[in-house]
């Protein structure tokens, strides 16, 4: 299988994260954690539960405060911002895919109100604009047009989630964040979520971080992988250089038995 | 006469004092929802208490008060509160807008323009505009907060996508000073546009939720809507059958198990006000001979 080809290429990144720590009292989250991520790059961070990638994500993606390190997006330090300026970057520029799609839709709101609410959150006024943008959106990932007034309890897990990324990229985000978002679906509904999730990702020319503990989903989707620990970093490299070719001794293991199912 | 084993307007004196602390809170930041320790009222929660404690705080002995229910002075709910003050405060009420300077109400505004000194006591059963969509506290007080006010469009948007117009009719959301998204209380959208400019101080009080916000005189308020379905004050289109009021809103009323029905104000005191006025609408005769 062929890595993705990346997009867009510049000489500065879009997320430079240096020392990022987290600990819970005595126990570590994440520790010491540095990266560059580039526009249109996706970066993929594996582990076992507990790993820390988890807390690690969360971290970056403002719903965590660490304890240490700094993050810097598009030039700004994201740790030094207000919250109104954090939450504001979350529901424009940013995007968060959760595992569970129930845990990023409103399951009581229309799927063309789910896609719209983001283009509303920053002042999207005309009705036939923003549920024209939607049924496009809708259309993107594969959602019938005639579903659009149907609410997400009568949708399957494998739509539910196709609309949970709809909802976050209709306003044209550039960095999306991801925990596991094939978890929880059946092996084939994950293949067709996989192949709309890298059409989706190279046809926007999106930043991604997206953590999984499926090396095949990394394998497909991403660029650079960052293999994770006891909350450390042991390994990170270009995607098929480490699925390849291991240096740690963690991560030929769990290459290995990757390899064994 | 004043029944003695109580404060004046039943409630004591620190206790007022504090309500009247949240209700400045409240005029200071219009549209902002003060929270406040709300007392027990001899009186049933959905009866008004927020609002009785309002009026309790306000009134002073030379305060005249009128209590509206719907719009009509002559209900249950109208009557036992507007007793229990005259008992309480033994202020002197009356039925006429014009004369009251405290007004207490539920889901109304009177017809009768408001004037400056005057109140207008609104009795709120929920203060929240975003709890239909969000019933996490924590996170509506932080949309208020952050000016996070999206939500109240999907609300809109889900309105117009089922009905194919914005069917909200009760309780329309408003926006304050471009600032607070505000629950108006279950007023009639008809009523919205009097919220804005008004010359009176608009005071809403929730007694079970225990918040207090409120309109100083003349503030700007705007009923939320989109550019393509603009917000529309809309009542039934027919004129009052009692005093032909063309531009009143009208409560629909049977009249007999034939099917018949009749339109009247709302209002009471207006209708009655324009009937006395020489004003007579379709079906004043049959009133008459009854
Ligand atoms: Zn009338």
């Amino acid at each position: 299988m062929t890595m993705m080809p990346r997009t867009i290429t510049t000489d500065e990144p879009l997320l430079a994260v240096s020392g990022l720590t987290k600990r819970y009292g005595a126990r570590i989250g994440c520790a010491d954690v540095s990266f560059d991520l580039y526009p249109g790059e996706v970066l993929g961070i594996v582990g076992e539960s507990g790993s820390g990638k988890s807390t690690l994500l969360s971290c970056l993606s403002g719903h965590l405060r660490p304890d240490f390190g700094r993050i810097t997006y598009d030039a700004r330090d994201v740790l030094a911002m207000g919250e109104t300026e954090r939450r504001r970057l979350g529901r424009t520029d940013w995007a968060y895919v959760h595992q569970n799609p129930r845990d990023g839709l409103r399951m009581g709101v229309s799927a063309g109100g789910n896609v719209g609410e983001r283009l509303m959150a920053i002042g999207a006024r005309h009705y036939g604009d923003i549920r024209d943008k939607a049924a496009d959106w809708l259309g993107r990932v594969e959602i019938a047009a005639d579903r659009i007034d149907d609410r997400p309890t009568a949708f399957s897990g494998g739509m539910q989630q196709r609309l949970q990324i709809a909802r976050n990229l209709v306003t044209s985000p550039r960095l999306v964040f991801m925990d596991e978002p094939t978890g929880g679906l059946d092996v084939s509904v994950q293949a067709r979520l996989l192949d709309l999730l890298r059409g989706l990702v190279r046809d926007l020319g999106l930043s991604v971080i997206i953590v999984t503990h499926d090396l095949a989903v990394v394998r497909l989707l991403a660029h650079r992988l960052m293999v994770m620990k006891g909350g450390r970093v042991v390994e990170q490299g270009l995607t098929d250089q480490v699925l390849d070719d291991p240096q740690h001794a963690y991560t030929q293991l769990l290459v290995s038995s990757v390899l064994q199912v | 006469m004043t029944d003695q084993a109580y404060n004046f307007a039943y409630l004591d004196e620190q206790t007022k004092r504090m309500i009247r602390r949240a209700i400045l809170k409240g005029i200071a930041v219009p549209g902002y929802q003060v929270p406040f320790a709300s007392r027990e009222m001899p009186m049933p929660y959905g009866w008004g208490t927020g609002g009785v404690q309002v009026t309790s705080a306000c009134l002073v002995p030379e305060d005249r008060l009128k209590v509206i229910d719907q719009g009509a002075d002559d209900t249950t709910n109208a009557v036992s509160i507007r007793k229990f003050f005259q008992r309480t405060a033994g202020v002197a009420v009356t039925e006429a807008t014009a004369e009251a300077t405290v007004i207490q109400t539920r889901h109304r505004i009177p017809e009768t323009p408001l004037h400056e000194g005057q109140i207008l006591v609104y009795q709120v059963p929920i203060p929240e505009p975003l709890r239909f969509l969000e019933p996490r506290e924590t996170e509506t007080r932080k949309m208020h907060e952050l000016e996070e006010y999206g939500l109240m469009h999907v609300k809109l948007y889900e309105d117009i996508a089922r009905h194919g117009t914005i069917a909200t009719s009760y309780a329309y959301p408003v926006k304050v000073e471009g600032r607070y998204v505000m629950d108006p209380s279950p007023i009639p959208k008809f009523d919205n546009p009097k919220l804005g400019q008004n010359p009176a101080i608009q005071l809403f009080g929730a007694g079970r939720e225990q918040r207090i916000y409120a309109l100083p005189p003349f503030t700007e308020v705007v009923s939320l809507d989109f550019d393509d379905h603009p917000f529309e004050p809309s009542k039934a289109p027919h004129d009052c059958d009692l005093c032909g009021a063309r531009d009143s809103y009208l409560d629909e009323v049977i009249t007999d198990d034939r099917g018949g029905r009749m339109f009247v104000c709302s209002d009471t005191d207006f209708c009655a006000g324009r009937q006395a006025d020489g004003h007579r609408g379709r079906l004043s005769a049959v009133e008459a001979v009854q």
